[in-house]
């Protein structure tokens, strides 16, 4: 855990892709996402060419490609599934290596891996060059309802404190040579996760009085007013247009 | 359980972000009923400690483990349209700043895992509360069984959008039956450890619990000589119990439609599977091909028995887990009677 004003996933610089405003970062990643995934899937040149933009992003960004493959994990359950799909797929099959696999099944599964792998890299470029605040700041400027957008800087902002009060509470059971092995110990960890709750609710109330006594009147204020200008559109729009002209180029051919 | 990009075709990806979005703009106005102005940090801490309860694993077997997804248990503690909201901020966290699930599907995810799970697992906690005895224990079964319910129903409306928009020709029988029969065995590991949480919970602040507020007995207060008499009852308790009544009838309603349309889903089945087998030419080669042994090709085989034995495995487990649930239960709610005796 990073503590402070950052997320761990954050990684500071000063590069183009950092001074780009967030909003303008979060539409840009949506719209290229959405063309991706509009992509028909036995283009397969197409989705080479968005893994080569998203590489001269990463390297704008002077992102290093072994973080961004370290944090491509959080896919991984789903590439299993990808893998199993021409498997139990039906159709007409085709032997590779060997196996009988599903023609239609290895065109889906090979569809799931490029473009969910291409929307998690592109996720992971958005949160490698975008500091929390500014995403938030970002969120609200899209007109994302206040409370939402309120309600996710509280769950950011202490999130780092509540898995903090959980990782003692494990520590401690584990000090007094407690460790879960079945279900049966689920009781246990249970426990500790009600005895969370009551915590964070309780600190949830303390925050609440400590807000109002500062004068909170049910609507945090607007920190950032900067305006954004036209030269940051136009850099924002970049990838999402790139991405758009591959896929035109797709559809048509 | 967080769907990537690419999972669901483009058409169905915007259709459930717009149904996400309608969810979402609906919970923030109920929400204010619940929590009032304090909202925003309340459901902000209640959203960390999801976010963090999600990261605890509980072993389920043999070396495998597995995590809460914390529908139904947020739905319990803070009620449903709060569980929306902390459940759809955790998870456009998770998706902006993890790049755990894609941003396209941002709006299947929040329907699926953040509107469906909170409102099967609310609906069917608050049915089974309208049965069992008022007092806050009886919200422990309920909670337990509202989050059984909540992950195979969530894994139904996946299939369904699947069925829709999924971009892969597997039968939607097998798929329904394998998704039913993994996800029963999750939501008793779900349903285990919802129950454990809210009755610690109800242990220590019941007044913290909201599917208990409402239950708890009225205040009474113990004579020199022995007798009980009723001490003023606070008026708000008395009118929310009265208010909670066509809560529960609505609950009820919903729930006999919800299982009306689960019903529908499964006596459907077989015919669709049969379609999709004669049409693939599926049941001619199932037994050539050299997966034949394999076990999802098996549940393709046999047709929709699997489905049906996947219901009453799911009814029979509910109804066992219940029985459990409430053994532990009574052995816990007599010990503080039986010291009460030995204090008279």
């Amino acid at each position: 855990m990073s503590g402070g004003h950052g997320h761990s996933l954050y990684r500071p610089g000063d590069s183009p892709a950092h001074r780009l405003p967030a909003h303008v970062k979060l539409l840009a990643l949506l719209t290229f996402v959405l063309v991706v995934v509009a992509t028909p899937r036995e283009q397969y040149w197409a989705f080479g060419a968005y893994a080569v933009l998203l590489g001269v992003v990463a390297a704008v960004a002077r992102v290093p490609a072994g973080v961004i493959v370290r944090r491509m994990v959080v896919e991984l359950p789903f590439v299993v599934f990808a893998l199993l799909l021409p498997i139990v797929s039906q159709g007409p099959r085709v032997d590779v290596l060997g196996l009988s696999l599903s023609e239609h099944g290895l065109l889906t599964g090979w569809n799931i891996l490029a473009k969910g792998s291409l929307g998690v890299v592109a996720s992971i470029l958005l949160a490698a060059t975008t500091d929390v605040r500014a995403l938030l700041a970002g969120l609200q400027r899209l007109r994302v309802p206040d409370r939402l957008v309120e309600i996710a800087s509280f769950m950011i902002r202490y999130a780092d404190v509540v898995t903090g009060d959980m990782r003692r509470m494990r520590i401690a059971r584990e000090s007094r040579g407690f460790e879960a092995r079945h279900l049966g110990h689920a009781r246990v960890v249970a426990q500790g996760a009600g005895a969370l709750f009551v915590r964070s609710y309780e600190r949830g109330e303390r925050v609440h009085l400590a807000m109002l006594s500062r004068g909170y009147a049910g609507a945090m204020p607007l920190t950032s007013t900067a305006d954004v200008s036209r030269a940051d559109w136009l850099r924002g729009a970049a990838l999402p247009l790139a991405a758009a002209v591959v896929a035109l180029t797709a559809v048509l051919t | 359980m967080h769907v990537p990009d690419g999972f669901l075709n483009a058409p169905t990806s915007v259709a459930t972000g717009a149904v996400a979005a309608a969810g979402v703009a609906v919970a923030l106005r109920k929400a204010q009923n619940e929590l009032d102005e304090r909202t925003a940090p309340l459901a902000g801490l209640t959203a960390a400690f999801v976010f963090a309860v999600q990261m605890l694993n509980f072993p389920v077997g043999i070396g495998t483990s597995g995590h809460l997804m914390g529908g139904a248990l947020a739905a319990v503690l803070v009620g449903p349209w709060t569980a929306v909201l902390c459940l759809s901020v955790v998870l456009l966290v998770q998706g902006l700043l993890f790049a755990d699930g894609g941003l396209t599907a941002l709006g299947t995810n929040i329907s699926l895992i953040g509107i469906t799970t909170v409102v099967a697992g609310w609906v069917v906690t608050r049915t089974v509360l309208a049965v069992l005895p008022k007092r806050p224990a009886s919200v422990v079964p309920a909670s337990a069984i509202g989050a059984l319910v909540s992950v195979p129903v969530a894994a139904l409306v996946f299939v369904l959008l699947f069925s829709v928009g999924g971009e892969a020709s597997l039968s939607i029988g097998a798929l329904t039956a394998s998704m039913l029969g993994w996800h029963t065995l999750i939501g008793i590991g779900e349903a285990v450890i919802t129950g454990l949480t809210v009755s610690a919970v109800v242990a220590v602040r019941p007044d913290l619990v909201y599917a208990a507020r409402g239950l708890r007995a009225p205040l009474q207060l113990r004579r020199p000589d022995g007798t009980l008499v009723p001490a003023d009852a606070p008026a708000p308790a008395l009118a929310a119990r009265g208010s909670a009544k066509p809560l529960l009838i609505g609950g009820g309603l919903v729930a006999l439609a919800l299982a009306g349309i689960v019903s529908f889903f499964a006596s459907s089945d077989p015919d669709g599977l049969e379609y999709v087998a004669e049409g693939e030419g599926f049941l001619a080669t199932a037994r050539d091909h050299a997966f034949g042994g394999f076990a999802l090709a098996d549940y393709g085989e046999v047709g929709g028995i699997p489905v049906g034995v996947a219901g009453v495995l799911g009814v029979a487990v509910v109804v066992a887990v219940g029985v459990v649930l409430f053994r532990v239960l009574g052995g816990r709610s007599a010990a503080p009677a039986r010291q009460e005796e030995a204090v008279r």
